[in-house]
C-alpha cells in the first residue's frame, strides 16, 4: 500500500511542479484520443443510426461485426496498423509509422465499432413515433435524424464516452506503432508502463494516477456538456 | 504479406507475457533483463534445473532498473542482470548476499547498410561522434537498461552527445527497440544476442563490433533473505550454483542461434578482464 501513497504524493508533486515531461504527455494522450473520438463520431454515428433505423440485407452481418469489435484487443488493432504502416506494408510510404497520427487510426479504429454499436443501441430504443412525428410536422430525412440523435443523446454520449475512455487509457496501440517516442509519441499510458518497467513505480503510479485524473476530467466534461435540461440521467 | 505477419507477430511475443508469481512450494522467483529472456538461453538452462530439483522457476523479465529494484523489494528470490556496477552497487548496500559471473557477450552497433554516416569499422566511440556528426537518426533505449546505460557511456567517453532531432528514445525493450530502428533505418546498439534471434527479420547491418568497451558481462545475484523472510535462498543459492557449474557453461558456451554462439563463458571472462 506504500507504494500507493508514494505514488499520490508523487503524483501531487508533478502535478504542482508542473513536471514538463508529464504535461507533454498529458497533451499529447488528450489530443490524439479526442481526434480519434472525434472523427469516429463523425463516422459510426451515422453508421449507428443506419443500422438502428434501416432494413438492408448485411445489416445484421455488419451490427454482428460492429459487436465483436467493440472488443478488439489493443494488440490487435496495433498488429494491424503495424503491418499497414510497417516500411514494408502498403501504406509504408505515408511513413506515418511512430508518428502520432498512426496511434490516431488505431484509436479510431477502436473507438468506431464503439461508438456505432451503442449509439445503433440507443436509436433503436427509440420510440418509433420520434422519427414519425418529426416526418409529419414537416421535417425532412436530415431533421429527421437530428431528432433522433437529440431523442437518444444520453445513450450516444455515453457511447463517445466509452470510446474515449478505451482510447485514453490504450497502451497497446500506442506502445506498438507509437513506439512510445520521447517528446513524439509518448503517451500517459507508454509514459506509465516505461516507468514501471525502470522500476521507478512510484512514478509509475503518479503518471497512472494523472491519466485517471484526466480522463475524469473529460468525462465530465462531456456530461455537463451533453446535459441540456436537468433531468437527463447519466 | 506474411513477412509483416511476422514481424508483427514477434513484436507482438516481444513486447508481451511476462509471468506472475504465485505460492506453490518450490518456486523461484526470477528476475531476469528482457535481452535475456529474449535471448533464450535461459530455456536451454532452467528446464534441467526444474527438473532436477523439483522447482518451478518463474521469469519475470522486465528492465535492469526493474528487475534490481525488485530484488530490493524481495519481490524475486534471485536476480540475472548485465549492469556490472549497478550489481555491485546492490550488493554493497546490503540487498545481496552472492553475486556470481555467469556468462558475457557483446554489444554491436546496427545501422542501415546504406550507413550515411560511414562508422562501417570505426572504433565505436568515433563512431558515435560520426552518427552526431551526420546528424543521422539514431534510436536509443532511453530506459536506463544495461544497454542504454552503456550507449550513454559510449557519447561521454567522446566527449558529450550533442543534441539533433534525429537522436531519439524509445524507452522500450531491445527486441522492440531494435524493430522500430530497423523501420526507422536508424543506427542503434543492440546486444548481439536480440540481433541474431532478428537478424532474418530486419534490415540492418553490424557495423561497429569486437571492441572491449562493447563487453557485455551478465551476473546473477542471490536476495539477501536476512531482509526479507519470503525470499527462497535455498534454492537461489542451488540456482546460482548450477549456472555456474560446468555443466552449465558447457551449455551457455555451446548455445547457438543462427549457427553463432551467443554468450562466451565465465572463465573465459577471468581471462580477458585480467
Amino acid at each position: 500500500m506504500d507504494l500507493i501513497w508514494d505514488g499520490v504524493r508523487e503524483a501531487v508533486q508533478l502535478l504542482i511542479r508542473g513536471d514538463a515531461a508529464v504535461y507533454d504527455a498529458a497533451m499529447r494522450s488528450l489530443w490524439i484520443s479526442s481526434l480519434a473520438v472525434l472523427l469516429a463520431a463523425v463516422t459510426a454515428l451515422p453508421c449507428g443510426m443506419l443500422l438502428g433505423r434501416c432494413r438492408f440485407r448485411g445489416r445484421r452481418a455488419l451490427l454482428l461485426l460492429c459487436r465483436i469489435g467493440m472488443s478488439f484487443p489493443t494488440v490487435f488493432v496495433g498488429l494491424v496498423c503495424f503491418a499497414l504502416f510497417s516500411r514494408r506494408g502498403p501504406l509504408g510510404d505515408l511513413q506515418w509509422l511512430y508518428t502520432p497520427w498512426v496511434i490516431v487510426c488505431g484509436e479510431f479504429l477502436l473507438a468506431f465499432p464503439i461508438i456505432a454499436s451503442l449509439s445503433q443501441g440507443a436509436i433503436r430504443s427509440l420510440d418509433p413515433r420520434v422519427g414519425e412525428t418529426a416526418w409529419t410536422l414537416g421535417a425532412g430525412l436530415g431533421r429527421r435524424l437530428m431528432t433522433y440523435v437529440s431523442e437518444a443523446r444520453v445513450g450516444i454520449m455515453l457511447a463517445i464516452l466509452t470510446a474515449f475512455s478505451r482510447c485514453i487509457t490504450e497502451l497497446g496501440i500506442a506502445m506498438m506503432v507509437g513506439g512510445n517516442l520521447s517528446g513524439r509519441t509518448r503517451t500517459l499510458a507508454t509514459a506509465t508502463a516505461l516507468e514501471t518497467g525502470q522500476g521507478d513505480f512510484g512514478r509509475g503510479v503518479a503518471m497512472s494516477l494523472i491519466l485517471l485524473v484526466v480522463a475524469a476530467i473529460v468525462t465530465l466534461m462531456i456530461i455537463t456538456l451533453s446535459r441540456e435540461d436537468e433531468d437527463t440521467e447519466w | 504479406m506474411a513477412e509483416y505477419w511476422l514481424i508483427g507477430l514477434s513484436f507482438l511475443l516481444l513486447v508481451g507475457c511476462s509471468d506472475a508469481n504465485s505460492s506453490a512450494p518450490s518456486v523461484l522467483r526470477l528476475a531476469v533483463t528482457t535481452s535475456t529472456r529474449d535471448s533464450g538461453v535461459l530455456d536451454q538452462i532452467i528446464p534441467e534445473f526444474e527438473r532436477r530439483h523439483q522447482a518451478r522457476v518463474d521469469v519475470i523479465a522486465v528492465g535492469t532498473g526493474a528487475a534490481l529494484k525488485l530484488g530490493m523489494t524481495g519481490d524475486v528470490d534471485a536476480v540475472l542482470v548485465h549492469s556490472r556496477e549497478a550489481e555491485k552497487e546492490f550488493v554493497q548496500a546490503g540487498h545481496g548476499s552472492r553475486r556470481e559471473d555467469v556468462m558475457y557477450n557483446a554489444f554491436v552497433l546496427l545501422g542501415p547498410s546504406q550507413d550515411l554516416a560511414s562508422i562501417r569499422g570505426l572504433d565505436p566511440i568515433q563512431a558515435f561522434q560520426q552518427i552526431a556528426k551526420h546528424e543521422a537518426p539514431f534510436l536509443s533505449r532511453g530506459d536506463e537498461s544495461g544497454t542504454h546505460i552503456r550507449e550513454l557511456q559510449l557519447w561521454t567517453d567522446g566527449g558529450g552527445r550533442p543534441e539533433w532531432d534525429g537522436y531519439q528514445q524509445s524507452g522500450q525493450g531491445m527486441g522492440a527497440s531494435l524493430i522500430m530502428a530497423d523501420e526507422m533505418q536508424a543506427y542503434l546498439l543492440c546486444d548481439q544476442g536480440t540481433f541474431l534471434k532478428l537478424e532474418d527479420r530486419v534490415d540492418l547491418e553490424v557495423l561497429v563490433a569486437g571492441a572491449d568497451i562493447l563487453r557485455n558481462p551478465y551476473g546473477v545475484l542471490v536476495v539477501d533473505p536476512d531482509r526479507h523472510e519470503s525470499v527462497n535462498e535455498t534454492l537461489a543459492e542451488m540456482f546460482v550454483d548450477y549456472l555456474v557449474s560446468d555443466e552449465t557453461q558447457a551449455i551457455i558456451r555451446d548455445y547457438r542461434v543462427n549457427g553463432e554462439p551467443l554468450f562466451f563463458p565465465r572463465q573465459r571472462m577471468k581471462t580477458v578482464d585480467e
